[in-house]
């Protein structure tokens, strides 16, 4: 029988593993379900801004926050620019998944490149720091993740719930011809969602630069379990995005905890499949 | 000044046939690494000392006075992938010979469709010797064939020597085929030698949460934690586990990436088993002389960030070591004369002498323990191949 301390801890290290999913969940949930574009190359992003944040930080000796705010910029950039070329190829939802994936391995390449498929590690002071609370310990810099994953998800939602471009945007995803006919401009405000999904994915890289070592393949390592938090969160639902992230890194953590680790993934995609049978209009 | 001109122009001009090297139709040599995926990191050592060889080889006298010819493909660390590629490149590519890709499902997979083709297959990392049932396949990762018994015996040996010897050991191991079998074999050579396993537990390959593990291995409280662990899952383990604020009193890792161990403030004094180190002795060893410098060198301009021969590269090197050894031997490239040839001769190589007629093609176990000193891995054990002045450090 694992202890309250073991249970707790591993409640602690699921609720943070949970706020990194929803970090990057965040913006694929938001071109999935508002551009009707499954973008696979979010991911590539966000490791290319974790190469960046990395390199910013070991050979300009630049501190991550500064490095972040030079990213997030220059991503909402690359966002815009991608979306141009989605918009100008007419990329559907179901050929975006082959283009995305196109765009990813070609990123990929690039980051093998540029940094070699050798492993690099962003040494900081705050890398192992953590608060103490009680006998439990929350690392410091997932801490602040999952605190920016929360903050980025409300503030996205009350921006789409509560200002013109938000509805706008939602009433294009809904109805796209009645939602022009009330003169919604609904290319213009796909360039600018588009970018601000290629800024979370920078945002979210900046993070995994300073909580994991980067390899190129790493790419792939999150798609599955982000794809799963972001069906169980909803499509374009930025706290659904939050809370199926946490979901699924406690269902994991616990299972890590109590029974045998090699069963988290299972949990988790039978968490998916269970929500896909009673709600299947999700996707 | 006239005839000391002239004295060197006829150096020059005798020499020139020696320096001429190789001739003819090139010797092509096919095989494929993983050059992406979550191999790669590992695989780029194997293609660096792969590269230094073939260079080497062509610089002096090639194979049978040809040049040679390294065909290499990338396997994606794909086991579906590399079998594929292996039946490209002897169907398609119709190359010579064979070499094996990285890592044990890698090369399990290559090594059906070598045995297909009748191709003579050298390998260099291949974890699982009781699945090797190929009667042409030499391998060069010198576990021996039981590695799962003497790999665990050969730590438990050099932790026993020491003056506080653990008493339980957690086992926390990746399902990834070799890890898996190893770490298995660990937990039975555990309990038979009186130690207590407190806690043995299996992940996922490609893990990305170690908060729940860490925490699991803290409550457990072993005096040793075998991790079996393949590239950085050692790191993030440790990583882990010191933002709970605990640091395990020794620590074993299976297969890890040499360098971000040695560069983490985690990895003091980790363990780990190793066919070679850059130190005496192993650098008198046949070929180190030679590799060690260029390797620095290579690694180093390929921005690796430990550039330093060890198992890895010194396995890949072995390989190739043993394949030149065979064709120069029979003076032939006719495969089943290669592997006959093989079978009955012992080659002395960078890891030490080679010989492929125990069960099922593997020789002697080689693998001894390293320990992280000083920033740099060094052999503690057996005594007679430490580093000058190393042993095992206590906690």
């Amino acid at each position: 029988m694992p202890s309250l301390t073991l249970l707790g801890q591993a409640l602690v290290s699921g609720l943070l593993a949970g706020g990194i999913y929803g970090l990057l969940a965040l913006g694929l949930s938001l071109s999935w379900g508002l551009l009707r574009l499954v973008n696979l190359a979010h991911f590539a992003l966000a490791l290319l801004g974790a190469y960046l944040t990395y390199q910013l930080g070991a050979t300009f000796h630049m501190p991550p926050w500064l490095a972040a705010l030079a990213i997030v910029p220059a991503f909402f950039g690359l966002g815009v620019a991608l979306h141009a070329v989605f918009t100008y190829f007419r990329v559907t939802e179901f050929t975006s998944l082959l283009v995305t994936f196109g765009i990813t391995v070609i990123i990929e390449s690039v980051i093998q490149w540029v940094w070699t498929a050798d492993y690099r590690r962003y040494e900081t002071a705050w890398a192992t720091a953590s608060l103490r609370v009680g006998p439990l310990f929350v690392p410091t810099l997932e801490l602040l993740a999952c605190l920016t994953a929360a903050v980025l998800a409300l503030a996205t939602w009350a921006w789409l719930r509560f200002t013109y471009v938000g509805k706008a945007l939602r009433a294009s995803a809904e109805d796209p011809a009645i939602a022009a006919a009330f003169g919604v401009n609904h290319r213009a405000q796909g360039f600018l969602l588009s970018g601000v999904s290629a800024a979370y994915a920078g945002i979210a890289g900046a993070f995994i630069a300073l909580i994991a070592t980067l390899a190129p393949s790493q790419i792939w390592a999150w798609i599955g379990v982000v794809f799963a938090v972001v069906i169980i969160g909803g499509l374009a639902n930025p706290i659904g995005a939050l809370l199926g992230g946490l979901l699924v890194g406690v269902s994991e953590s616990v299972t890590m905890a109590v029974a045998a680790p090699a069963w988290a993934p299972l949990v988790s995609f039978s968490l998916l499949i269970l929500i896909l049978i009673l709600r299947p209009g999700r996707v | 000044m006239l005839r000391l001109i002239l004295a060197w122009l006829l150096v020059a001009v005798l020499a020139a046939p020696v320096a001429a090297g190789p001739s003819g139709q090139p010797i092509r040599i096919g095989s494929t690494l993983a050059l992406t995926g979550p191999l790669a990191p590992t695989a780029l050592l194997h293609k660096i000392a792969g590269e230094i060889y073939v260079e080497e080889l062509n610089r002096a006298n090639g194979l049978l006075g040809r040049p040679v010819e390294w065909v290499l493909l990338d396997d994606q660390s794909k086991p579906d992938v590399t079998r594929s590629l292996y039946e490209k490149l002897i169907t398609v590519d119709k190359v010579d010979l064979l070499m094996g890709p990285y890592a044990t499902s890698g090369i399990l997979a290559a090594m059906g469709v070598a045995q297909r083709y009748q191709k003579v297959f050298p390998h260099h990392s291949f974890g699982m010797p009781h699945l090797a049932k190929y009667e042409m396949h030499f391998p060069t990762a010198a576990f021996g064939p039981e590695p799962n018994v003497t790999v665990p015996t050969t730590v438990f040996n050099a932790l026993a020597a020491t003056a506080t010897p653990p008493k339980t050991v957690a086992i926390v191991t990746s399902k990834f085929p070799s890890a898996q079998f190893q770490s298995n074999g660990a937990r039975e050579v555990a309990e038979k030698r009186g130690l207590k396993v407190v806690l043995y537990l299996e992940y996922e390959f490609g893990t990305r949460d170690w908060g729940a593990l860490a925490a699991r291995v803290k409550d457990a409280k072993p005096d040793l934690v075998w991790i079996g662990a393949l590239g950085l899952d050692g790191n993030q383990m440790l990583e882990a586990m010191k933002k709970l604020d605990y640091t395990p009193p020794r620590h074993f890792h299976l297969f890890p990436a040499p360098g971000p161990l040695v560069a983490a403030p985690d990895g003091k004094s980790a363990l780990s088993v190793t066919v070679f180190e850059e130190h005496p002795p192993f650098m008198s060893n046949a070929g180190a002389a030679k590799l060690v410098p260029l390797f620095v060198e290579r690694a180093t301009k390929a921005n690796v960030p430990y550039p330093h021969v060890e198992t890895q590269a010194a396995g890949s090197f072995a390989a190739w070591q043993i394949l030149e050894a065979a064709v120069t031997a029979t003076k032939s490239l006719d495969d089943k004369v290669l592997g006959q040839w093989l079978r009955k001769n012992r080659v002395p190589t960078i890891i030490g002498t080679l010989r492929f007629d125990g069960p099922n093609n593997y020789g002697d176990d080689l693998f001894k323990v390293k320990q992280v000193q000083d920033g740099k891995w060094v052999v503690v054990w057996p005594k007679e191949f430490a580093a000058p002045g190393a042993r095992l450090l206590p906690p």
